[in-house]
């Protein structure tokens, strides 16, 4: 099996710190993955490395066996990595369709016409079958910065999906969220992932969320692997009990 | 569809503006529509950099001035037509906001407006210094020749009216289908979030300096309105404090509805003019005004408008979801 992200001996210090630590983890086509850690174990910093955000010291990181590392943000998004952000990044002023419009209108490179008018029909057909898929139709007309902050997130990983990508990185998408909320907002993840078949990476602190609905799970504690395996292998997995999760797992919620 | 219909109503407009004040308007009437439309174009393109890509330059009479000063030596000098005079104009203009700009964009912010608030000061230096081009603070004296072209005779007052009202419809409707297109949807990204465009893969810098000349080139075809109306060029188009009334003009109107600008500009040579003559100390009584908009209305006059009308658009639309249920 080929691994539609292979990472290889990934590096990242500042100034003393190690914070990513010779990782080496591989990602399965359309496979749907959560990555837990302590805070400060680096988990967002190995997203940031990914995408590009910052320049990995050493290792590699291949996307369909090319390899990526030290490309820019903009060529790496090119060749199909999106990414959501862990406090929402989205565009105030623009209502959710125009919002998605203009990024999908981004990613033909359709922008630079003076000539014709926005939106371009294409465009926004595709912009409304998005929010159709991650469950934004129902605010279409709502300006971004009246959304609630549920939707504000969805927006965002809407505009990542605007982008078409092959793996989709998702920072915490329950970040900030009342339990309810939470809920809602990972059985649409869960959903999108199976509907769109990409594959799908998010940073989750929430126990119940990832053993429910994680296919796989990798554990990093001070910038390393410390274990990766399905849920009821990570459950039952000596060392993650004693680092990071402590004893409640032998009652599962 | 839209973009048709905008058309036809400025082509409708404007032609209607022209033939009643041919018809029954007297000379003071001209001037004041021939002033509104060269400030209210200026407010316009300064909105593009303001309004739409959230650059807030302190700078933008630079365009004005050299808009004037290039379009009056070059007359002056006897050697080209009116069109060819302004043809080159706006080249000089565009290739200036291209170097201006490319120093420009690279900073964010308050470091941005001072920027261009620099190269506008260093404009001016050059004006007021060199005396024997210029005519230093005495402005480009004599007249500035206009030699009829194409049976166009601007010496003649309605014929200039005519051409300034013309002018000014088509590069309103320009700057409107610029915004409207999906350039201008790019430009309000950058505005909102450029962190974001750019992560979307919008080349943001390149955009931001597009913008920056599009803005610099309709300043500069005010300033060569300028220039034809009073017949001459003086460093103040090139001052701060020419950008400021800029500004203002888009402070009072408003900057989130296209024409704001417009009706800004409106509203400041009607206070300018009647404050003017009612007292000296004009600016203590154009401060208070600012000050009474700033922190009274906080935003223009149709900002205010427009959110007053999506807001009863919004309770209708919730009255009409109700009845549905």
């Amino acid at each position: 099996m080929t691994a539609r992200l292979a990472i290889t001996g990934l590096m990242k210090r500042f100034g003393g710190v190690v914070a990513t630590d010779n990782v080496t983890l591989d990602f399965a086509p359309g496979s749907l993955t959560a990555i837990i850690g302590p805070n400060g174990a680096g988990k967002t910093t190995f997203f940031n490395l990914i995408t590009g955000k910052l320049k990995p010291d050493g290792g590699e990181i291949r996307l369909d066996g090319v390899d990526i590392s030290g490309q820019t943000q903009s060529e790496i998004v090119r060749r199909g990595i999106g990414r959501a952000f862990q406090v929402a990044s989205i565009f105030p002023r623009f209502t959710v369709e125009d919002a998605l419009t203009a990024a999908v209108l981004t990613h033909r490179q359709q922008t630079s016409s003076m000539l014709r008018r926005f939106p371009l029909p294409d465009a926004a057909s595709r912009a409304r079958e998005i929010m159709a898929l991650v469950g934004l139709e129902r605010v279409g007309k709502t300006p971004s910065r009246y959304l609630s902050h549920g939707d504000q997130k969805l927006l965002d990983i809407a505009l990542a999906l605007a982008l078409e990508p092959k793996v989709l990185l998702l920072d915490e998408p329950t970040a900030g969220m009342g339990p309810e909320e939470r809920w809602q907002m990972i059985e649409r993840v869960q959903r999108l992932w199976s509907e769109v078949g990409m594959t799908l990476v998010f940073i989750e602190h929430d126990m119940d969320i990832v053993f429910k609905i994680a296919q796989t799970i990798r554990v990093l504690r001070y910038g390393k692997v410390l274990a990766e395996g399905t849920p009821d292998e990570i459950r039952s997995n000596e060392a993650v009990i004693e680092a990071y999760l402590g004893t409640s797992l032998e009652e599962p919620a | 569809m839209t973009a048709r219909l905008e058309v036809l109503a400025g082509v409708v407009l404007g032609a209607l503006v022209v033939a009643l004040t041919l018809a029954f308007g007297d000379k003071a009437l001209l001037d004041v529509l021939m002033r509104l439309a060269i400030f209210g174009l200026l407010a316009l393109s300064l909105n593009i950099l303001v309004g739409y890509t959230g650059l807030v330059s302190f700078g933008h009479a630079m365009f004005f001035g050299l808009g004037a000063y290039s379009f009056g030596l070059l007359m002056q000098s006897g050697a080209v037509s009116i069109p060819s005079a302004a043809l080159i104009t706006l080249v000089v203009a565009c290739i200036w906001g291209g170097v201006v700009g490319t120093f420009c964009i690279r900073l964010d912010d308050i470091y941005f407006s001072f920027l261009t608030l620099a190269f506008q000061m260093l404009l001016y230096s050059i004006i007021i210094g060199w005396v024997s081009l210029t005519g230093g603070d005495q402005g480009l004296m004599g007249g500035i020749p206009r030699p009829p072209f194409l049976g166009i005779n601007l010496a003649e007052p309605r014929q200039l009216f005519v051409l300034i009202v013309v002018v000014f419809v088509v590069c309103v409707l320009a700057i409107r289908q610029i915004v409207q297109s999906p350039f201008g949807f790019a430009l309000r990204m950058i505005r909102d979030n450029a962190e974001r465009a750019r992560f979307l893969g919008l080349p943001v810098q390149r955009y931001k300096l597009i913008a920056f000349v599009l803005s610099g080139f309709f300043g500069s075809v005010s300033g060569i309105l300028m220039s034809l109306y009073v017949s001459g060029a003086y460093p103040n188009f090139a001052f701060w404090s020419m950008s400021g009334d800029a500004i203002f003009m888009i402070i009072l109107g408003g900057l989130t509805v296209f024409l704001g600008p417009l009706v800004g500009a409106a509203v400041f040579l009607l206070l300018n003019d009647n404050i003017t003559r009612l007292t000296e100390h004009h600016g203590i009584v154009m401060g208070v005004v600012l000050l009474a908009i700033v922190l009274g209305m906080r935003k223009g006059f149709l900002d205010v408008l427009d959110e007053w009308w999506q807001a009863r658009a919004s309770r209708a639309e919730a009255r009409a979801g109700g009845d549905r249920q």
